[in-house]
């Protein structure tokens, strides 16, 4: 989505930023912070070559950006006004907002609990600070890998739900999850790439994603009926 | 506005619902859904009707308080984790932003021959289908002593709103040292973890204000929801303050005088400074008055929740008798839907999909402890049967504990604009 050409671009916004937000994730483990990023961000963040949109924007080039701007992305309400307002990506914003992304941003869609120790929060931003100063930094490996946790049939992701059977079904995931996309103590789930939301349905089906609610409803929700979700999810924006 | 993305898809379905025949509305202009009751089961069928149909169906919602306290969560605003106006909400949008008619009045009768709805203020309304979400009513003599007319000395605070605040201004006013007695209801009652979540919230309640005060439970029966866990919980937050006494030793050999404030269990009496007597419980009244009835509740078909009595007459959530959902506003919530996908069907001719129940009940037994038990279900030709369930276990850690209580404050968030809009 975005290429190298435009991470220039803003590579320079960053290098004119560099100062403050510099000092503080630089002081941060970077191999530390690639661990934290894998366990806590990378389900729904992708970051380095060919990082795309996913649950969640991609991540390159995020010190000096403008809050909720990534091209292509489809932002709460909340956020895309903070960004308007001014706000932008430093390491002292970023480390507030990943220590309470509620607390931050309150509309915001990022279903995360919290880094709650600032050397965690340090050490991960060390390492996307990585992606940030310098394209030439962005290894070169192989594309980031989905940010699933589970691998699917190729066959059941390609199914094609039906919206409206969909929208029937979801009525079961609004007693606890909001449309309004709002994520107080439940994540959202609306505006997911299907194949995302079908990857994750299919984990805690298969109980390898731990919670009891949600293995439960999943388990007797069949591959069309999940397909039938993740149609409807993926536009509902209210 | 709540419509946007669906205004593009209404087109089609209204283009649809032209051609389908509207069999239940032969002879005027459009179908008319009356729900008595915006609760749980009530407010959701009507929004989700109105929402879903798009003004194809004429709604009208029966509920007499112009604010809905929700029984869920006012065990927490006992506790004093929630103000009481946490718990209130409105029926203004589902009037102004899904066209529901909301009327405030008591529906007093059901002449299902004439299909019409009558009012305590009068009026008639007529219906082409009925849901009734009435809630419940408590069955008369169930606990000696008690009466209706007793519920100011002797608050049940199982319908939420003023009792709520009654019951919780007599426990701040208890004298140190003093006695809060609970006579739990027997089965089948709402909220099954109900009564037990509140002995949690006054004993939170007490050890801070009030810690060398007791709290009595006489108990009908000899297990109750997530026992273990509620008890593995007293036992670590409040351990000595909490008296359970359940059948084995006579908890369901009760007696209460209001006038002298005094609980008599197998025998023997106590004073008490509070006493919550929440009695045993029946369909709210209008389900018996519309005839629909048999015995205590109100037998439906799993499928679409109609009742065995009258096909266009539906009964939601607490009332209706449907099988293995605990009565939660979780299960009315979740009945609702199923009910306005199927009564939509009968009158636009709308796509009716397959029936899927579900039902969660978080607890909070201590400010970060909290615990959950849930299970999915079907319709089948009986009953309401359940498929799969979960419960917490015993011992785990603070953090998921701490979790789960998060949990339910979305959920809570979840089901009330569910609900209301
Ligand atoms: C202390 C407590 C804690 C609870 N906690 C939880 C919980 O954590 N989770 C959970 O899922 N459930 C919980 N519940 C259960 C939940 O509140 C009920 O199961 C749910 O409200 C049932 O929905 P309903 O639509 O059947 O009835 P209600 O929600 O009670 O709604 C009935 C409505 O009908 C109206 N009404 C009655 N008669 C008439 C009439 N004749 N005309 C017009 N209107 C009428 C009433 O005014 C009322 O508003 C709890 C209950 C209690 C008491």
């Amino acid at each position: 989505m975005m290429g190298r050409a435009g991470l220039f671009g803003l590579a320079a916004v960053c290098v004119a930023l560099w100062g403050a937000a510099a000092i503080a994730a630089e002081s941060g483990d970077i191999d530390v912070g690639e661990k934290i990023f894998k366990k806590n961000c990378k389900s729904c963040h992708q970051v380095g070559a060919n990082a795309k949109n996913r649950v969640g924007p991609q991540l390159n080039g995020l010190f000096g950006r403008q809050a909720g701007s990534v091209e292509g992305f489809r932002y709460s309400k909340s956020l895309i006004r903070a960004g308007v307002n001014g706000l932008e990506w430093h390491a002292d914003s970023l480390s507030a907002y990943i220590e309470d992304p509620r607390v931050f941003a309150s509309g915001t869609r990022m279903s995360f609990r919290g880094l709650k120790d600032a050397g965690e929060r340090q050490d991960v931003l060390a390492y996307l600070r990585t992606f940030s100063d310098d394209p030439s930094n962005i290894p070169e490996a192989d594309p980031t890998a989905e940010g699933t946790d589970h691998a699917v049939d190729p066959e059941i992701l390609a199914l094609e739900g039906d919206p409206e059977y969909g929208e029937y079904l979801s009525s079961e995931c609004t007693t606890c999850h909001q449309t309004s996309g709002s994520n107080d103590g439940i994540p959202s789930i609306t505006l997911w790439p299907e194949d995302a939301f079908v990857t994750a349905m299919h984990a805690y089906k298969d109980k390898k994603r731990e919670h009891p609610v949600m293995q439960m409803i999943a388990g007797r929700l069949n591959n069309e009926e999940i397909a039938a979700l993740a149609a409807y999810f993926k536009n509902l924006e209210e | 506005m709540k419509f946007n993305r669906r205004t593009f898809i209404g087109s089609a379905v209204a283009a649809s619902t032209l051609s389908a025949p509207m069999v239940q509305a032969a002879g005027h202009g459009k179908p008319r859904v009356v729900v008595v009751g915006g609760g749980a089961g009530g407010a959701t069928a009507a929004r989700y009707i109105a929402k879903d149909s798009e003004g194809a169906i004429d709604v009208t919602l029966i509920e007499p308080t112009r604010t809905y306290y929700t029984c869920f969560f006012s065990n927490l605003y006992i506790g004093g984790f929630k103000t009481i106006d946490d718990i209130g909400h409105s029926y203004g949008t589902l009037a102004s932003e899904y066209g529901i008619n909301v009327v405030h009045d008591w529906a007093i009768g059901v002449d299902r021959d004439a299909k019409t709805v009558s009012l305590a203020g009068g009026a008639t309304v007529p219906y082409d289908k009925l849901i009734l979400s009435p809630g419940i009513d408590f069955v008369e003599g169930a606990v000696t002593g008690w009466d209706l007319s007793a519920q100011n000395a002797m608050p049940h605070a199982y319908k939420a709103g003023s009792q709520s605040e009654l019951l919780k201004a007599q426990l701040m006013a208890m004298p140190e040292g003093g006695t809060y007695a609970m006579v739990a209801p027997p089965n089948p009652y709402r909220c099954p973890p109900g009564p037990y979540e509140r002995v949690s919230m006054v004993a939170h309640y007490l050890k801070q204000n009030n810690p060398t005060a007791k709290i009595i439970v006489a108990d009908p029966k000899p297990k109750f929801s997530k026992m273990s866990l509620f008890q593995e919980g007293w036992n670590n937050h409040y351990a000595g303050m909490i008296d359970w006494i359940g059948e084995e030793f006579g908890g369901g050999n009760v007696e209460v005088d209001p006038s002298a404030m005094t609980v008599s269990i197998d025998g023997d009496v106590t004073n008490v400074d509070v006493c919550n007597v929440i009695p045993a419980m029946k369909a709210g009244r209008i389900a018996e008055l519309a005839g629909v009835t048999d015995g205590n509740w109100a037998p439906v078909n799993a499928a679409d929740m109609s009742t065995k009595a009258d096909p266009d007459v539906y009964v939601l959530g607490d009332a209706s008798q449907q099988g293995d959902m605990p009565k939660s506003g979780f299960s009315a919530n979740s009945q609702a839907k199923v009910c306005a996908n199927a009564v939509r069907g009968a009158l636009t001719g709308s796509r009716v999909f397959p029936a899927k129940f579900s039902s969660t009940c978080w607890s909070l037994i201590e400010t970060n402890d909290g615990v959950k038990v849930g299970a999915t279900y079907e319709a089948t030709d009986e009953k309401i049967a359940k498929v799969d369930g979960f419960i917490s276990a015993t011992g785990e850690t603070a953090e998921m504990r701490k979790a789960t209580y998060e949990e339910s404050e979305g959920w809570y968030a979840g089901i009330t604009a569910d609900m209301f809009g």
